[in-house]
């Protein structure tokens, strides 16, 4: 305990030192967040700053080891630091999908090889990852994935389409599932590293309803793969994909969180409607009650304690709060939040949102597959 | 942390197997209720809760008590939840206790209670609707003592108890907490009419008529005026405690429903390989684990005695009720018609649910008073 103590005086002696006050203004829009790779561009000198003493000490990465420039931190520093940050408003230094998902695969699947190469550029927001996951014909029956990857001795040769491949436009390196055999569905799938800027790669951006395009479609076309760029056993990959799916899931729940923002009550403004009060009031029940369930998830899973279809309840449960929240933000706005491009919403910002959270309980795996994960895994229903 | 910690988990697996061997709904609730025993609940098993130093979970060690948290009655009162077990567990020895805790009524009841003699009762509500704030029982001095005259509904256990803290007015108007002064008061005093009434669940609680009840001074509990500070302690432990029972009721009707959908066959085949019923079984699941982790967490805050403690009450108090009442009603609709039989026990959790959700407070109470304490 005295230990734990200390490393918190210090750790929030050293983040009133090096956050920068910037750093410390709640995210105001997409624009604020840092996602590193190389091609981002820092929105000030606060940001950047903010990312490079953050990862110099491994913190973008806490309780990653410090071999591969993680934190090394306990779960319970870790969960500190997180309070500590918290404390004082502290942005996330760097969000990326390298952080939440392709490195805990990594550690636990990859190469000594693989891990050196690959984890210190994530750590320090220098390469920015994009998910190679659905296709046309796959979504929910994602094993029915058809991307081929052909052993052409020293290399594969992938051919083939993703879609609502996340920032694809601006990644780096894919971390791409491709059926490497046609001999079996779950059998016949290897997980895939490789640049984006590799020859023959292309992608395209979605319009969505909200009006932005977070995701994109991305073809390939006889693209060039060195064969130690293969994470796990080939024709294995479905074992790494669920693996890192839990992780994504985990990262998706966090949505019902809502950023950590205050109650929903307190933050639509007056409320003069008795039925909508009391449906907030509801909400505000549920989401405080989430996040003590969140709380109590990840100290559960950090202790080993978590049953491994957790993660499913947690995506399925905040997703669904997130889009109830935007509801109800929505409808306290009234014909306020229907703007659609005014600078009075900074162009449309809360409908935009609104309509973003619909794809909440269908990215990552819909909540019809989470609920069916939950009575086969869990409740061990028959024939789920 | 959130998680348990070793002696909290020694302590819940006690209570699980104790509760799962002694505190069945056919030894224990169908028993008293098919004999029509006046109390609801068996003395026997009373005096069990005593043996395993159950009775003085929240009573001081140096009271004689084991002198826990918030925490471990949750955890005890979790496994009450899920066998269905009548006892003044949560009355006497969870909400009474913490009211008692400090005060001189407390040295004079303690020692009954930790024996597992004494049954203490709480006398708050005097409509249909839990409302504290409201006690409208007036309190009058009269010579060394006070006069008492008013009414009560809803007190657990009340024909039962050898005592009864009444929450009455001394000061200050209907709706205010300043003036209200808790009294200890014998349950045969005189001047005190007391209805036993049975509710839908089989459990006892009395409506009590108080006609000019005269009291000692020493009947305070705590201060004069300032009786809201005890009620307060008994009403954040009867809430996380009853959060906590709900949340074990819940589990034990999921858990019954979920066997059901394993054995029982229609059109040749398991009705849980319905996706229908196997996605609103999942759904369930996921309400009563977040509630779950409501009730702890509120717990963990009363004992750490943090400033969020009385939020995170309301907060599970709500999310348990609302949780248990789904909990109840899928079990008795995935049940079919058994689950609408007397002999099946899943009707059962659907009466208790609803007795113990409005026991301190409904949900909606909660929601409400989680946005009154926000300010919207």
């Amino acid at each position: 305990m005295a230990d734990l103590d200390q490393f918190r005086t210090e750790t929030r002696a050293w983040l009133e030192a090096n956050c920068p006050p910037e750093m410390r203004q709640p995210v105001k829009s997409e624009d604020d967040v840092c996602w590193g790779g190389r091609n981002f561009e820092f929105q000030s000198e606060a940001q950047k700053r903010w990312l490079q003493v953050m990862a110099e000490r491994g913190w973008t990465t806490p309780d990653w080891p410090r071999e591969v420039g993680g934190g090394g931190l306990l779960p319970a520093e870790a969960k500190i630091l997180k309070e500590e940050m918290r404390r004082i408003g502290a942005r996330n230094p760097l969000n990326s999908f390298g952080i939440s998902m392709l490195g805990p695969a990594l550690l636990k699947y990859g190469t000594e090889e693989q891990k050196q190469r690959f984890l210190p550029p994530i750590v320090r927001g220098e390469i920015r990852w994009c998910q190679g996951y659905s296709e046309p014909g796959a979504g929910s029956d994602l094993a029915g994935l058809q991307t081929r990857a052909e052993d052409m001795g020293d290399h594969y040769l992938v051919n083939g389409q993703k879609v609502w491949t996340s920032y694809a436009d601006q990644a780096d390196w894919i971390f791409c599932l491709v059926r490497t055999s046609t001999e079996s569905k779950h059998g016949g799938i290897s997980f895939l590293l490789f640049d984006m800027e590799s020859p023959g790669v292309s992608t395209k951006p979605i319009l969505l309803i909200s009006g932005y395009s977070p995701f994109c479609e991305t073809f390939m076309d006889d693209v060039k793969v060195p064969k130690d760029q293969v994470v796990g056993e080939v024709n294995k990959g479905w074992d790494v994909a669920k693996y890192l799916l839990g992780h994504e899931r985990e990262m998706i729940s966090g949505m019902g969180l809502g950023g950590g923002a205050a109650l929903l009550g307190k933050s639509v403004g007056d409320i003069d409607d008795p039925a909508l009060r009391a449906e907030i009031a509801a909400f505000d029940v549920d989401a405080l009650a989430f996040a003590a369930m969140s709380e109590r998830f990840i100290d559960q899973l950090k202790a080993g304690e978590a049953h491994p279809a957790m993660p499913s309840m947690m995506k399925y449960s905040g997703t669904e709060l997130n889009k109830r929240r935007h509801e109800l933000v929505m409808a306290a706005g009234g014909s306020d939040t229907l703007e659609w491009d005014s600078e009075r919403t900074r162009k449309g910002k809360p409908a935009r949102e609104w309509l973003r959270t619909k794809a909440n309980s269908i990215e990552g795996g819909t909540s019809e597959i989470q609920l069916g994960i939950i009575a086969k895994h869990i409740l061990r229903l028959p024939g789920a | 942390m959130t998680l348990l910690t070793d002696d909290q988990r020694q302590l819940h697996d006690m209570a699980k197997s104790f509760l799962a061997e002694e505190g069945t709904i056919k030894q224990q609730l169908r028993h008293w209720r098919d004999t029509g025993c006046k109390d609801g609940f068996g003395h026997g098993l009373w005096k069990q809760f005593a043996e395993l130093g159950l009775t003085g979970i929240a009573i001081p060690e140096d009271k004689g008590g084991l002198g826990l948290g918030a925490t471990e009655a949750a955890l005890v009162l979790e496994e009450v939840g899920r066998n269905l077990t009548p006892s003044p567990f949560l009355t006497t020895a969870v909400a009474t206790a913490r009211a008692l805790g400090g005060t001189a009524q407390g040295d004079r009841w303690f020692p009954g209670i930790v024996a597992g003699e004494t049954v203490a009762a709480l006398a708050v509500d005097e409509g249909k609707h839990h409302r504290p704030e409201t006690v409208a029982t007036a309190a009058t001095r009269s010579g060394n003592g006070f006069t008492l005259s008013g009414s009560k509904q809803f007190v657990v256990h009340g024909a039962s108890a050898d005592v009864i803290l009444v929450a009455a007015r001394t000061g200050g108007s209907t709706g205010e907490r300043e003036g209200l002064t808790l009294f200890a008061v014998e349950r045969d005093a005189k001047g005190m009419e007391v209805e036993n009434v049975t509710l839908a669940d089989a459990s006892k609680a009395a409506r009590l008529t108080l006609e000019k009840v005269e009291v000692d001074a020493d009947a305070v509990v705590g201060e004069v005026d300032n009786g809201w500070a005890p009620l307060s302690r008994a009403l954040a432990a009867g809430r996380a405690g009853s959060a906590a029972e709900l949340v074990g009721l819940a589990s034990g009707a999921a858990d019954m429903t979920t066997e059901y959908l394993k054995a029982r066959k229609q059109f040749g085949k398991l009705i849980g390989e319905f996706q229908v019923l196997q996605h609103r079984s999942a759904h369930l699941f996921s309400e009563i684990e977040i509630a779950r982790a409501a009730a702890y967490k509120a717990a963990e805050l009363i004992d750490r005695g943090d400033e969020r403690a009385e939020l995170m009450t309301h907060v599970a108090k709500a999310k348990a009720g609302r949780s248990a009442a789904l909990a109840v009603q899928e079990g008795v609709q995935m049940h079919g018609g058994i689950g609408m039989t007397d002999e099946h026990d899943i009707g059962l959790y659907m009466k208790r649910q609803a007795v113990l959700d409005r026991l301190f407070g409904d949900w909606r109470y909660h929601a409400g008073e989680v946005a009154r304490i926000a300010g919207y």
